[in-house]
């Protein structure tokens, strides 16, 4: 992956985002990372309200994204970046708990790009989070640019 | 996924094929794969159609397609994935020689789940292969209908 990458996580979990970070950071990611603790954040970054933070032309962006999160949850989200014809092409993954089966057709219907289930157990979580690292920070990874003009 | 999902590969080039298949090997996956060298074989595969084989009812699937520089066969098939309410459910990944802005933008709107452009080196290509697959092992994916 090119070095200008910015990886949004959206999660109100404060453990999980402490190991997420944690565990990309272990496989070598260093990229910047966004903290958005539910699903209204996100939004608001990514369609411009008033937040003080923007997209930036020049980098590319993946967003890991929970699903249970407040105010607005996960499937919203997706919904919401998966209708706007240019923030469709940023790469989400589901990073969530649940792995209920309809849940993940849902997510794929509506244009994840990968549905990643939490693992329980905390070393399961760990190296789950460390495959996804060194998947991110793979040298031929390529992300679109996002061209995102006022909302 | 799951030892159920079948991999589909689309790939011309045999070197790049036997380094794909080791690659998702030492990632520990023994899925079966099923290899398409022909861009048309492929969509009849997906969609039922002509006397090749056809895909499965109610199978998960996943689908790494290479989209040459000189054709726009690759686009296509991932076009026609896309725009179908059942197909688009595959997450398809592009591993491809194509490492032009426009063609990643076009492939990232069409919905790709990721686009990674081939190393020369062949230790390189392996090891891109091997990091793919080992996340691969942890994600889930849904059947097709």
């Amino acid at each position: 992956m090119k070095k200008n990458v910015v990886i949004l996580i959206a999660e109100d979990n404060a453990g999980h985002f402490q190991l997420i970070k944690k565990n990309l950071w272990l496989s070598c990611v260093d990229s910047d990372i966004i903290l958005f603790k539910d699903g209204q954040e996100v939004l608001d970054f990514l369609f411009k309200a008033d937040t003080g933070v923007y997209l930036d032309d020049n980098k590319g962006y993946i967003l890991l994204l929970d699903i249970r999160m407040p105010k607005v949850n996960g499937i919203e989200v997706l919904k919401k970046i998966k209708e706007d014809k240019e923030l469709r092409k940023i790469p989400v993954i589901m990073l969530t708990t649940t792995s209920e089966t309809n849940m993940v057709k849902q997510c794929y219907e509506l244009g994840c790009s990968y549905y990643m289930v939490k693992p329980v157990n905390y070393h399961l979580f760990m190296q789950a989070v460390q495959n996804l690292g060194e998947f991110l920070s793979l040298e031929g990874m390529r992300l679109p640019f996002i061209k995102k003009g006022c909302a | 996924m799951n030892k159920e999902t079948v991999i589909l590969i689309t790939e011309n080039n045999p070197d790049h094929l036997e380094l794909i298949k080791q690659g998702l090997r030492h990632a520990g996956l023994h899925n079966e794969i099923l290899l398409f060298v022909n861009h048309g074989e492929i969509l009849d595969f997906l969609f039922v159609k002509g006397d090749g084989p056809k895909r499965k009812p109610n199978t998960e699937y996943l689908l790494i397609l290479n989209v040459d520089s000189n054709s726009i066969d690759g686009i296509q098939i991932l076009e026609k994935i896309k725009q179908d309410n059942e197909l688009k459910k595959i997450p398809v990944i592009i591993l491809t020689d194509n490492d032009e802005q426009k063609t990643i933008e076009e492939c990232n709107n069409l919905g790709c789940s990721t686009y990674i452009v081939k190393p020369t080196e062949k230790r390189d290509f392996e090891e891109i292969v091997q990091k793919l697959g080992c996340f691969l092992s942890v994600i889930e994916i849904t059947s097709i209908k």
